[in-house]
């Protein structure tokens, strides 16, 4: 844009003090995580490793970090057969009400989260309850699997939609089974659509907070819940502080992944 | 799974039963629950769900003036988060797509997507600690504390990118020449931003708004970790599902930001929002 040299600065001005404002906070995690002061004082006097030990040997920590990443990894599971399985019937089919399945994808992560919460958790009190399955890990996975479908079925749609049909048909005219047609043509030409819908939805679930509140049956805590839970307790601020330093440290992970993968745009939108 | 070849029609119904059954059975019945769920009434006796239809709960709403305090704050949090997420989002946009080089448009679109990846709870978490009391901000100039300001900031902090990114998209398929040929025709930029940027952003910034909107209305974690008494929809809706144990009222109240965030796509559909989302 042809902008005077005072608009050039003004908006990179903006912008420095922008990504300040995106940083600033994280990094004041990052740095209170050595902070010698049990209660945060600023600025910190000395600096001292022993609150990493201290998470390190925490034990109702590490529980939780490990239920989170199984749940995320269950959801994930579900998620990527669900939301594949959709992107191709939309994809490659035309079928009345096309466009309401698509819309249906996207309402459980378009409506605010304490509705999924508290329709999931009413469900499974009334239906499935009775049947004798309480709540544990498991609703909580069918929770997070719920609105993690939509990662993997946007990733798996947009890849169809860009790579057709001629590759599959030039395999079937070649003489290949629909199975060796899926195994060497479709299966890799999805392969990174996969990965980064995956990625997408293990980072939805793994964040996750109000839904689980409400999925979680009695002594399920995953990593968010566990924080909040000790949110507001003064004597552990030290070890939530270093978790949450953690988190913030691993999720640069995914984004240097996606990276790897499939350039900037690979990561552009979470929904 | 040749049978499936030659019968198109049962290979989709193969496709679509699973996702289906999960998406239409499971949730959209939930939801239905939901709703119906919110006509009833808890006997304030014995605590039971009387399942009779009723409008007491709705009644309740929209009659006591708490409830219709709370709606207004929560949507006036709503807004001025969008507000504030619009007034800063468009020029660090601009800036990235418009003034910064190639190289430097990379890593500032990867600087903007990488704290959609830390967690939540920890951005929140992490303005807790700076709004303390005695905290940084506290030292440096002094803290507003917790409270609704300090709700509309977080907020704001936390769907900043969601708002960005979008624009930045729109502006992105926004060729210079336009641009150019405004200047050739005399132009100076804050006519150009005005008569030409401006509109044809408007799609972007609505599916931005509808990220911001929509994860406002429905917060309640943020507003209990920095919001000191505030109260929101969420927080109404949180109590009555938990202490209060008025499943039935909390379906109820829960339906206020469905119903507005319903009419806000709507509203919003038209300019073709939808579609940049």
């Amino acid at each position: 844009m042809t902008l005077s040299i005072w608009g050039r600065w003004a908006l990179r001005t903006v912008m420095a003090l922008g990504l300040l404002f995106i940083y600033l906070p994280l990094l004041l995690i990052l740095v209170n995580s050595f902070n010698g002061d049990r209660t945060f004082a600023w600025p910190p006097h000395d600096f001292t490793t022993q609150w990493w030990s201290a998470a390190w040997r925490n034990g109702g920590a590490r529980d939780a970090l490990w239920t989170s990443v199984r749940a995320g990894l269950g959801a994930t599971a579900i998620a990527l057969v669900l939301g594949t399985m959709v992107a191709f019937a939309v994809q490659r089919f035309k079928f009345f009400g096309r466009d309401t399945v698509s819309l249906l994808i996207v309402l459980p992560i378009a409506l605010p989260g304490i509705v999924t919460g508290i329709a999931l958790d009413s469900a499974w009190r009334s239906v499935i309850a009775p049947l004798g399955i309480g709540k544990g890990l498991f609703s909580v996975i069918v929770g997070h699997a719920t609105f993690c479908v939509v990662t993997v079925y946007n990733n798996v749609l947009a890849r169809l939609r860009r790579s057709g049909v001629s590759f599959e048909e030039a395999s079937a005219d070649l003489g290949a089974s629909p199975t060796q047609t899926f195994r060497y043509i479709t299966f890799p030409l999805l392969r990174s659509a996969l990965l980064a819908g995956g990625l997408l939805a293990f980072a939805l679930s793994f964040d996750e907070i109000i839904v689980t509140t409400f999925t979680a049956g009695p002594g399920i805590q995953t990593l968010p819940i566990w924080i909040f839970n000790n949110l507001f307790r003064p004597n552990q601020a030290p070890v939530v502080n270093v978790v949450a330093a953690v988190l913030i440290v691993v999720s640069v992970l995914p984004v240097w992944l996606a990276q790897r993968l499939a350039g900037p745009a690979a990561g552009a939108s979470r929904t | 799974m040749s049978f499936f070849h030659r019968h198109p029609r049962l290979r989709l119904a193969a496709l679509l039963s699973a996702p289906m059954l999960w998406l239409v059975v499971a949730y959209l019945g939930a939801l239905a629950v939901l709703l119906v769920s919110a006509f009833w009434t808890v006997n304030g006796f014995t605590g039971e769900v009387v399942r009779e239809f009723s409008l007491q709960n709705f009644r309740t709403i929209v009659t006591e003036e708490v409830y219709r305090n709370v709606t207004l704050r929560s949507l006036g949090v709503a807004v001025a988060v969008t507000v504030i997420c619009v007034l800063l989002a468009l020029p660090m946009a601009v800036y990235m797509a418009k003034v910064a080089s190639p190289r430097a448009r990379h890593w500032l679109v990867i600087a903007i997507l990488t704290p959609l990846w830390a967690s939540y709870l920890v951005k929140a978490y992490a303005w807790r600690v700076l709004l303390a009391n005695g905290g940084p901000l506290d030292t440096l100039v002094g803290t507003p504390g917790y409270g609704l300001f300090a709700v509309v900031i977080v907020l704001s902090y936390l769907w900043l990118p969601y708002m960005i990114l979008p624009i930045y998209a729109g502006l992105e398929r926004l060729p210079d020449s336009l641009l150019e040929a405004s200047a050739d025709l005399g132009a100076r930029s804050g006519r150009t931003f005005r008569g030409i940027v401006l509109p044809i952003l408007v799609p972007s910034i609505f599916a931005g708004s509808i990220f911001t909107f929509s994860l406002s209305l429905g917060d309640y974690i943020t507003v209990q970790i920095v919001g000191g008494k505030t109260q929101l929809i969420g927080n109404l809706v949180y109590a009555n599902v938990g202490a209060a144990n008025n499943l039935p009222f909390a379906a109820a109240i829960a339906t206020v930001p469905v119903l507005i965030m319903v009419v806000y796509l709507t509203a919003v559909r038209r300019s073709g929002a939808l579609e940049e989302l």
